[in-house]
């Protein structure tokens, strides 16, 4: 390879992942791996209960325990504020969401099953756990409160004092009054109550913390397992302990796997980087995978109403939406935009329906937090939407995938501003349509059916269509909807003397592929080869604050962070040439890694320059700053719009009920790819999510707020064996408002799957006249279903 | 996990010394496939920990007579991977191939497991459906009378199992519906037919543990056929129900795997 031939690394090359070989061979650094010197173990003593007073806690016998450090509980966090919430939503009457104290450790009362009431900080963990058995506390139960419905009716103990009926807030969004005259002149309404199931996001990698003070300086460092370390550092420093951003350094080395859990400022955190100058050692917390389902905020957790118009001619005319959104026990850091804001706005779906109303009502139950969870919201609206379609054109007995094509928005209507806030820059979504058909061998799936039914199996095709609105902006926009933070994301590009590059940016990567992607991004532009890009992230004194990786915003925010950088390097790499070639600065071209003065052979490579700029001998000094090193800050203009179509078949055992994935196609529109088998893998990551949330998996509280599904022993986790070989294709319509016209992948698969496997389903099972079956569909449900319409029938 | 002492037995009868001289906080440990994790949780706290793993005598697979002998701790592998059981009771060491998982199956043991009796294991079925015999450093017990509910056995303090002993039957099947989550079984159901008869194992469904299925039994004896027992089914209130299957569909499930068990058994 030549060394400015980018071809094989450029943008549009699947590259491998450069980070792979750190992390399939054990040499990854992840938090639990790096040990302070002298540090000591935190271990959190949970509440068992749902809902209880706490009477007493007598720490004596803990703190004469072998080993132990420090014993701490609520009352020495009494004066210290609690996690703060990122997001205040106002309801109806612009009434303020209820937002209850969220304390570091439990003031008073336990609120879920986990609640932490007291750490015990010893020289090893074996020590801070037999501490933490010596600690007796004295709990008053008090009823759980655990279904949405009943919470709302009010009566018992509330979960917090200040929402007397539960209720955090009372949602609206959409013009109630266009949707009902819509209603009033429908030909055909489609009712539908679905539930979205609760999920525990079950990183690969457990949370962890360690907070380390250096008396020398008053500087704090916590070193913990995050997706947007910068926002972490504001969050704690700023909001909990009171500690200014330039005594705190937060660090987030290697992260296994997020999904959304690990954006949220977590309370062992707040506690770690506060006994670590408490008892002056470092403290080291690692959750369990037990505590992880009972501490990690959850997600989804919806029980909604939906109902669609339409005319005579299958045309939407409106919809309409009332959903209950659990909020669990405390506000976690984003959880009320996702039911709101995430969710409300994305339910024109891909249609061109003139009138929406959705109401939304918040609840606080005696359950962990929910927040945010690959897709956030819009895999609720997306299952609202492609159920209640389908379920529509089963009603008319008309062709779910052609009552799709009649109302969707098409290419023609963009820019198209949604009945419910958004405005959509570009789509194709027949396109998607259309190759989703053909990768899915419509045309062969009569001849499917029948040798399923051969074999004594039930066979269903299901699709499923869905709009995804990544990278959340701009900030002045979201700032007015109630966000208490900017949107966007930030990258600094040092160029060093010999022409390698480092990228520091604030998109953290876990899993995502990052280091590889940017990297690209950065050999494509400058011309140079990719193994001269280093790419720096998770460190809050390294990289410019940056809000972090979440919402599939990554390449399409940080990336356009990172390519302003570039310009900026470009642009003033082209006034040094010129200085150096004695050339007019606008006769300068750059291509293929030279700057070349334009009609000649006179050149200077991209290291030639970078060298110059380090050492300005022959330099513009009077005009042009030495150095290469730009720094950008990106707000967004619009959220990116990500689109597909997906289409499943499932063969049903009539007699247990099982269901197996027979196949699996997803046609998606992602905009321009950059490494397409990066994004392959991000849709095949992101449709076993999804699979295993439409079949399998779920989060159990029985009536008394305990958890039932708090280990692998009883929550199922999608496995190889229970997907196929996925087909995947992609179609382009470039995004109109960032320069790489990216869109984002990440969470496409799991917004799009769960309705095309339980259309599917429910396609499957028509013949008994089942029309619907919630989340997860397991062998008991659909056996259930089965017998239940059975019995109807007779 | 809470300390403890730690001993290695190098064959049943230092085992059987050891776990006696350990007193009644002593426990046993075959291949720890459940007692570790307990372990690991805390539930339990043993004073002393009694490995069986170093005892030769207690592994190993023999052929006596009409009898697959399996030495308790014969790790689920290598009765899978076993060519007598493969040729004699091809069922079972079909049970044994899918047991747990591959980590599981090379440290899990068949002693184990039955002195366990976990009310979702596999190989209490085989064994009562089989009619085989257990034996202990102290007695031989009949499958009848060794399983007494979930978790519970006919085992003496300091009583361990050797070997057991499964007679060659005509034709057997097992075939199980697992656990979506644990992949134990739900409903597992052995088939034997014997010169004796046929007899019925079913496990993961009772809600007192593994039990024969009489009246299929009796139906099977007389005519071998899944359409010998087509809608039979145990009644709902004697199976277990939890968030993976109601007692109505265990029920129920216990009939479609007896009928698949008996074309396994072909």
């Amino acid at each position: 390879m030549a060394p400015n031939d980018v071809g094989s690394t450029g943008i549009g090359a699947a590259v491998r992942r450069r980070e792979d070989f750190r992390f399939l061979t054990g040499r990854g650094t992840y938090t639990d791996d790096i040990n302070r010197p002298n540090q000591t173990h935190a271990v959190l003593l949970r509440s068992p209960h749902a809902h209880a007073e706490i009477v007493a806690i007598d720490a004596k016998a803990a703190k004469a325990s072998p080993g132990v450090v420090a014993v701490f509980t609520g009352e020495d966090f009494k004066a210290i504020n609690g996690l703060p919430c990122g997001w205040l939503v106002h309801g109806k009457n612009n009434t303020p969401m209820v937002e209850p104290k969220h304390p570091i450790l439990a003031d008073g009362r336990v609120r879920h099953v986990g609640d932490p009431v007291a750490v015990v900080i010893a020289e090893t963990k074996d020590q801070a756990r037999d501490a933490a058995e010596k600690i007796a506390v004295t709990y008053k139960e008090l009823p759980a409160i655990v279904d949405m419905k009943a919470a709302l009716k009010g009566g018992g103990t509330p979960v917090h004092d200040a929402a007397a009926t539960n209720l955090c807030f009372d949602w609206e969004l959409g013009d109630k009054a266009a949707t009902d005259a819509a209603f009033a002149k429908a030909a055909h309404v489609t009712k539908l109550d679905l539930v979205n199931n609760r999920l525990v996001p079950n990183a690969m990698e457990p949370r962890a913390a360690i907070g380390d003070f250096d008396r020398a300086t008053g500087e704090y460092t916590l070193y913990t397992t995050s997706q947007n370390p910068h926002v972490i550092r504001l969050l704690m420093g700023a909001f909990v302990l009171g500690i200014p951003e330039h005594k705190l350094r937060v660090v987030a080395p290697d992260v296994g796997g997020g999904f959304g859990s690990k954006i949220y400022h977590y309370a062992e955190e707040a506690i770690v980087t506060w006994a670590a100058k408490q008892v002056g050692r470092p403290v080291k917390w690692t959750s369990e995978r037990s505590e992880a389902f009972m501490s990690d905020a959850h997600g989804r957790d919806h029980v909604t109403h939906v109902e669609l118009a339409l005319d005579k001619d299958g045309k939407f005319l409106g919809m309409r939406c009332e959903t209950l959104a659990n909020m669990g026990a405390y506000l976690s850091t984003f959880a009320p935009c996702i039911p709101t804001y995430l969710h409300g706005t994305l339910l024109a779906g891909n249609y061109a329906t003139p009138a929406i109303y959705t109401n939304v009502k918040a609840v606080f139950t005696n359950t962990v937090p929910v927040d945010a969870y690959r897709g956030a919201g819009r895999p609720e609206a997306t299952f609202q939407i492609e159920r209640l379609i389908d379920k529509a054109a089963r009603e008319l007995k008309t062709d779910p995938a052609e009552l799709r094509r009649k109302n969707y928005i098409k290419p023609d209507q963009f820019p198209y501003q949604t009945p419910v806030a958004l405005v959509y820059d570009i789509g194709n979504y027949d396109a998607t349509l259309d190759q989703v058909l053909k990768l899915s061998d419509a045309a062969g799936y009569a001849q499917r059916k029948a040798a399923s039914k051969a074999k004594g199996k039930l066979r269903g095709r299901g699709i499923a269509s869905y709009i995804e609105a990544c990278g959340i902006a701009p900030s002045n926009v979201v700032g007015s909807l109630g966000a208490r933070a900017g949107l966007y994301e930030a990258a600094t590009v040092r160029v060093n003397p010999t022409g390698n590059v480092v990228v520091f940016t604030g998109s953290h990567s876990h899993g995502q592929g990052h280091e590889t992607t940017f990297a690209q991004v950065v050999s494509d532009m400058l011309g140079i080869p990719m193994e001269q890009v280093e790419i720096s992230h998770g460190d809050t004194n390294r990289v410019p604050f940056g809000m972090g990786t979440y919402g599939s915003r990554s390449l399409a925010v940080g990336g356009t962070a990172i390519v302003k950088s570039l310009e900026k390097i470009i642009a003033k790499s082209k006034k040094i040439a010129a200085h150096m070639l004695e050339a007019a600065e606008a006769d300068i071209e750059f291509k293929d890694g030279k700057f070349t003065v334009a009609g000649t052979d006179k050149s200077k490579t991209f290291g030639e320059i970078a060298l110059a700029a380090y050492v300005p001998h022959k330099y513009p000094l009077e005009t042009v700053e030495p150095g290469l090193d730009e720094t950008s800050f990106y707000d967004p203009k619009n959220f990116t719009f990500p689109a597909g179509c997906y289409v499943c078949e499932v063969e049903i055992d009539p007699e247990t009920g099982v269901v197996e994935v027979q196949s699996f196609s997803a046609a998606d529109d992602f905009g321009r790819i950059v490494n397409p088998m990066i994004v392959e893998g991000q849709v095949h990551g992101g449709l076993v999510q999804g699979i295993g949330q439409a079949l399998l998996e779920t989060c159990v509280y029985d009536k008394d707020g305990q958890l039932q599904t708090g280990s692998y022993m009883d929550y199922t986790m999608p496995r190889a064996g229970d997907v196929p070989s996925f087909k995947v294709a992609h179609s382009v319509t470039a995004c109109t408002h960032n320069p790489l016209g990216v869109k984002g992948c990440g969470e496409a698969g799991a917004i799009g799957a769960p309705p095309t496997v339980i259309n599917a389903i429910v396609d499957a099972l028509s013949e008994y006249g089942v029309t619907h079956i919630d989340m997860p569909a397991t062998p008991n449900r659909i056996w259930k279903a089965i017998q239940d319409a059975k019995a109807a029938r007779h | 996990m809470y300390n403890f002492e730690y001993q290695k037995a190098s064959s049943a009868a230092d085992a059987a010394a050891k776990i006696k001289a350990a007193g009644e906080d002593g426990k046993l440990m075959a291949g720890g496939m459940t007692l570790i994790p307990t372990l690991k949780q805390r539930l339990a706290q043993p004073s002393a920990l009694v490995d069986l793993g170093g005892a030769k005598d207690l592994a190993g697979i023999k052929v006596e007579g009409n009898a697959v002998v399996i030495g308790a701790m014969t790790t689920h592998a290598a009765v899978a991977a076993s060519k007598d059981v493969q040729g004699k009771i091809k069922a079972l060491a079909g049970l044994a191939a899918n047991i747990g998982d591959r980590q599981v199956r090379h440290r899990g043991t068949i002693g184990g497991s039955i002195a366990n009796n976990d009310p979702a294991a596999d190989y209490p079925a085989a064994v009562l459906a089989l009619g085989a015999t257990i034996v202990t450093n102290q007695r031989k017990i009949a499958a009848d009378d060794f399983f007494k509910g979930m978790f519970e056995t006919a085992l003496q303090p300091g009583e361990i199992i050797t070997a057991v002993s499964f007679p060659v039957p005509e034709k057997a099947g097992y075939v199980k519906f697992p656990n979506p989550a644990s992949r134990y079984a739900v409903v597992g159901v052995f088939v034997a037919k014997t010169g004796g008869g046929v007899r019925v194992g079913v496990t993961g469904a009772g809600n007192s543990g593994v039990f024969r299925a009489h009246k299929m039994e009796e139906a099977l004896s007389k005519d071998f056929s899944a359409k010998a027992i087509e809608g039979m089914h145990p009644p709902a209130d004697a199976m277990n129900a939890d968030i993976h299957a109601s007692a109505e569909y265990r029920a129920h499930l216990v009939g479609v795997m007896a009928k698949r068990a008996i074309a396994a058994a072909g």
